[in-house]
């Protein structure tokens, strides 16, 4: 019994906040609580087979099912608030009470006696009992079950299988589209510039600088720009000389006696060697030192 | 050993999951409290296996819970399609017979 009254306040807590989260993921990683501890009960109700099964298919089957669609759907559809139906949510939430009361008052008056226990049916081992069940008395719903288990399985597969309407696009065809993008639209025909690449950080998320020292938006990820989370380029690259003073020593002086800073950010158009778009800041600091090595 | 409290946690959690049925309007958070209702269900079930010393409650839990599957299967696909022709996993967008 101590068990059930260590687990009975978690599962009701973990239940009533399946109801009050408002992000569906959590509401299935309560939902798990209440399942891994309602196996716990199975194992004290003398039930060691349940307790198994509701671990390999409940915990790991069915809430993986919940969570693999919860990532295809869009973890973060979470609920509306809007009532459709005026006064619904306090009708159902008044109703479901009633139902609880109803529930706890009747069952409480129950006197059910002593338990007999399961010490004698599962003498001969758990499973065992479990098995001679199930393969005489309930051999027919075991069978039906079959049935029921491939029809589920062919809904699923009727269901989730989408119809081709158009032929699928060779690399062909993309090509050709390309080309075309870039003679109606004017759409650049080569690969994206990369990200931004710096010496102190370097992340996907900072989009690269252009020559004139603005930020390439087409360099980073429109996923990234979609959640918020670009960090801002022209910040990284401002504090370059505050870094450099930082860090002292050679390359510093090397540098300012070679070129003033203002002028390195042009100076990589000048210079022969081909600009990269994705590499603003490193082109900008190599080039200081590269003039600054021809000038010595 | 007492069974009527093990009985009664499953009401709670009955009671928990219908309202979280007819409240919620995330269609997948309602499919999660139709399973914490058959969780329920099943919780019962065992406990008065024990309560009457015969393993048929065990065999109807285990029943229970191969239907649960299949339901969960069945049920979330169709909650896939849904997903994909209306962009929105939400019961009151479903409401087409409505009109």
């Amino acid at each position: 019994m101590t068990a059930f009254w260590i687990l009975a306040p978690i599962m009701t807590i973990a239940a009533l906040g399946i109801l009050f989260v408002r992000k569906a993921v959590h509401a299935a990683l309560l939902l798990a609580v209440v399942m891994i501890s309602l196996a716990m009960l199975y194992a004290a109700l003398d039930a060691p087979f349940l307790f198994a099964v509701q671990i390999i298919v409940y915990t790991g089957a069915i809430l993986m099912l919940f969570l693999f669609v919860l990532m295809l759907v869009g973890v973060d559809a979470s609920d509306s608030v809007v009532e459709t139906i005026r006064g619904q949510r306090l009708l159902a939430m008044l109703g479901g009470l009633a139902l609880g009361v109803l529930l706890i008052v009747g069952l409480g008056q129950v006197s059910l006696g002593t338990a007999v226990g399961l010490d004698r049916a599962n003498s001969a081992g758990n499973i065992q009992a479990l098995a001679n069940l199930l393969f005489s008395r309930y051999v027919f719903a075991f069978e039906v079950t079959s049935a029921l288990l491939i029809t589920a399985a062919v809904g699923a597969m009727v269901l989730a299988h989408r119809e081709r309407l158009t032929p699928r696009p060779q690399q062909s065809d993309l090509a050709a589209r390309r080309v075309r993008d870039y003679q109606e639209k004017g759409t650049h025909l080569g690969p994206l510039p990369a990200p931004g690449v710096y010496a102190r950080h370097n992340a996907v998320d900072t989009p690269a600088l252009l020559p004139d020292g603005t930020p390439a938006e087409s360099s980073v990820s429109r996923v990234l720009v979609a959640r918020g989370t670009i960090r801002s380029a022209p910040a990284f690259a401002d504090d370059i000389d505050e870094i450099e003073a930082q860090m002292g020593g050679m390359a510093h002086a090397g540098r300012d006696a070679a070129v003033p800073a203002t002028t390195t950010e042009q100076a990589p158009a000048t210079l022969s060697q081909p600009t990269r778009t994705g590499a603003g800041v490193t082109t900008r600091a190599t080039t200081g030192d590269q003039t600054g090595g021809g000038d010595e | 050993m007492n069974v009527v409290a093990y009985v009664v946690l499953s009401g709670i959690l009955f009671t928990i999951g219908c309202i979280g049925v007819l409240t919620r309007r995330n269609a997948i958070v309602v499919f999660m409290c139709v399973e914490l209702m058959l969780n329920a269900s099943n919780l019962a079930l065992v406990a008065f296996s024990r309560q009457h010393g015969n393993l048929d409650g065990q065999v109807a839990a285990f029943f229970v819970m191969v239907v649960a599957a299949a339901e969960v299967v069945v049920g979330l696909a169709i909650i896939m399609t849904i997903f994909r022709t209306r962009r929105s996993a939400s019961v009151d967008d479903a409401s087409l017979l409505k009109y």
